[in-house]
């Protein structure tokens, strides 16, 4: 997909797409199918608006755009814009790129569900290089004021972003004991390991059903370029896309890993 | 009687949310000023106070958009202005239908000065894809414009009001016509047409009586809409005028001012064009009243300006 449209940010995809998969495929509610959608629908926002290729691959997976279309990603005309973009594809929900925004979008969604007793969830993905941006620690001092349990912020902390390593252009650590000042219910994981993904996201549920007042974070350790043993934990990777024969070593190696 | 168009929009939206459960309301430690304290104490269910993060408050309310509310957001509009980015991505980009309020509009708020000012706020949203940007002469206008937003409008808008007092100037009984420019003082082919927005009306309205005294006939327009623009009326009007003037509290770089010279270029109108407002510089503390004429759109700053012109042109 990358490939074909000759841009776009493959580390920051494949670090990812583990934890998307998992939270599309087993954890959302009311997302099985484009025609079945309702008000009571899990929500889901990409703050990190640049792996939104991982994200197309599983909506085109679950019915929601054409697996045709992912090749004109990044094309003009296309559906697929480089970035998520909820009006020409609403179930985005948000519009994002400029990073930092996702998550107040999210606490919006999240204190109008609420607004409406509806139970439903709503996620929201960051990247760890997003975090430096202000607007994030706004969200993050207001929803737990506002109780937003309905709130889960996954961070996909793979420790790269343009520039270099994160805790080289600017450190965040300790993340896990910030959320926790703000006020959030902090999980941490290894955001390649299935079962404690899954873990943490029905560990959410479960406080959210069970009356916590906390929002969660889920600090997920994840690896750039996870699977493709020449991107991994590569920065250069971050927004450069693989050649054609690069892409097709990519691509052996994940269908290996994949059997 | 005057009224701050602050104070009519709170006593507006306290009014509406009344039959209009889908109304919400955000502010940034302001709500006394913006007067959206006024929906918080009937409503405070609806009501989100979001502390001094106003990058947030604007997220926040494009999400609470997105489930179908209709969030009313309030600031000052120079601090609401300031995040663009979030409201050019989160708001504009996403066609949220959320209503930014931004009030203390210009130099008009007096002695707080330059940071407190919103004088690009018009600007800078006008140059947004999908933004309405709206601004009432009057508590009148501001009732009907509220009623417009709740009740028709589609996708975002900015609505720029005043922390000072302005008097009555809306017609008793005047249909409001959405988009369009409203005659406020008319006169017989007039030789000057004066177009203003928000404050700068009455000003204006103020402009034309000293300049009857002098001889000079003006006329004066009011444009609530500043996107969309009534560019249709703005050409009419200018026919014949010796001169148009626009009137704002605002840079006449991206305000009314540019409004109508961009009207003129497009079809070719070679009415001389006067551009009051704050010509490319930033505020400063002092009485609003004494910085209307430092500034050149006091009602006498304005006469003396207009007729200085039409000496020269004699």
């Amino acid at each position: 997909m990358l490939t074909e449209a000759k841009s776009g940010h493959p580390g920051g995809s494949l670090s990812a797409i583990d934890l998307l998969t998992a939270l599309w495929f087993k954890e959302m509610r009311g997302v099985e199918s484009p025609n079945a959608l309702t008000q009571d629908r899990d929500r889901f926002v990409l703050s990190k608006g640049h792996g939104v290729p991982a994200l197309y691959a599983i909506l085109a997976k679950k019915g929601f755009i054409k697996v045709s279309d992912l090749m004109t990603l990044r094309k003009t005309g296309s559906l697929l814009q480089g970035h998520p973009d909820r009006v020409r594809m609403p179930i985005v929900e948000a519009s994002t790129g400029s990073l930092g925004q996702g998550l107040s979008v999210a606490q919006g969604l999240a204190m109008g569900l609420k607004m409406d007793k509806k139970n439903s969830q709503v996620f929201c993905m960051l990247g760890d290089g997003e975090i430096q941006e202000g607007q994030v620690w706004e969200a993050a001092m207001s929803a737990p004021k506002f109780k937003l349990s309905n709130l889960v912020a996954i961070l996909d902390a793979n420790n790269g972003q343009i520039d270099g390593a994160v805790d080289q252009v600017m450190p965040i650590e300790p993340i896990a004991d910030k959320w926790r000042a703000f006020g959030w219910h902090v999980i941490e994981i290894n955001g390649h390991d299935m079962v404690e993904i899954l873990r943490a996201y029905s560990e959410s549920r479960t406080l959210h059903e069970k009356g916590s007042t906390k929002p969660v974070f889920i600090l997920a350790r994840t690896v750039k370029g996870k699977g493709v043993s020449f991107m991994e934990n590569n920065i250069g990777w971050h927004g450069v896309v693989p050649k054609s024969e690069e892409a097709k070593r990519a691509i052996d190696e994940l269908r290996k890993a994949g059997k | 009687m005057s009224k701050a168009t602050r104070q009519a929009f709170g006593e507006a939206l306290a009014k509406l949310g009344e039959t209009h459960p889908e109304i919400v309301v955000l502010d940034a430690d302001l709500a006394k000023s913006t007067k959206s304290e006024l929906f918080a104490k009937k409503f405070p269910d609806r009501f989100f106070e979001m502390g001094i993060a106003e990058a947030n408050m604007i997220g926040t309310a494009a999400g609470l958009s997105f489930t179908g509310k209709l969030p009313f957001l309030c600031s000052f509009g120079c601090f609401l202005t300031g995040r663009y980015d979030t409201i050019r991505l989160s708001v504009a980009y996403a066609q949220a239908n959320v209503r930014m309020i931004g009030t203390h509009a210009g130099v008009g708020i007096g002695d707080d000065g330059h940071s407190q000012m919103g004088l690009e706020d018009i600007s800078l949203m006008r140059a947004l894809p999908t933004m309405g940007v709206f601004q009432p002469m009057d508590a009148k206008e501001t009732e009907h414009l509220m009623d417009f937003l709740v009740k028709e409008w589609k996708g975002p808008a900015y609505v720029r009001l005043t922390r000072q007092a302005l008097p009555e100037l809306y017609p008793a009984g005047a249909p409001f016509k959405p988009g369009k420019l409203m005659e406020i003082r008319g006169a017989k082919n007039p030789q000057v047409v004066c177009i203003g927005s928000g404050a700068g009306v009455a000003e204006a309205v103020g402009a034309s009586e000293k300049l009857a005294a002098r001889g000079i006939t003006m006329s004066v327009w009011n444009a609530h809409s500043l996107k969309p623009f009534d560019d249709e009326t703005t050409l009419k009007i200018a026919q014949g005028a010796k001169l148009v003037v626009t009137v704002e509290d605002h840079s006449v770089i991206g305000g009314l001012g540019s409004c109508v010279a961009e009207a003129f270029a497009s079809k070719g109108a070679n009415a001389p064009l006067m551009k009051l407002g704050i010509q490319d510089l930033f505020g400063e503390s002092g009485e609003g009243p004494e910085l209307f004429d430092k500034h050149g759109i006091s009602a006498q700053a304005i006469a003396d300006q207009v007729a200085a012109r039409i000496a020269e042109s004699r």
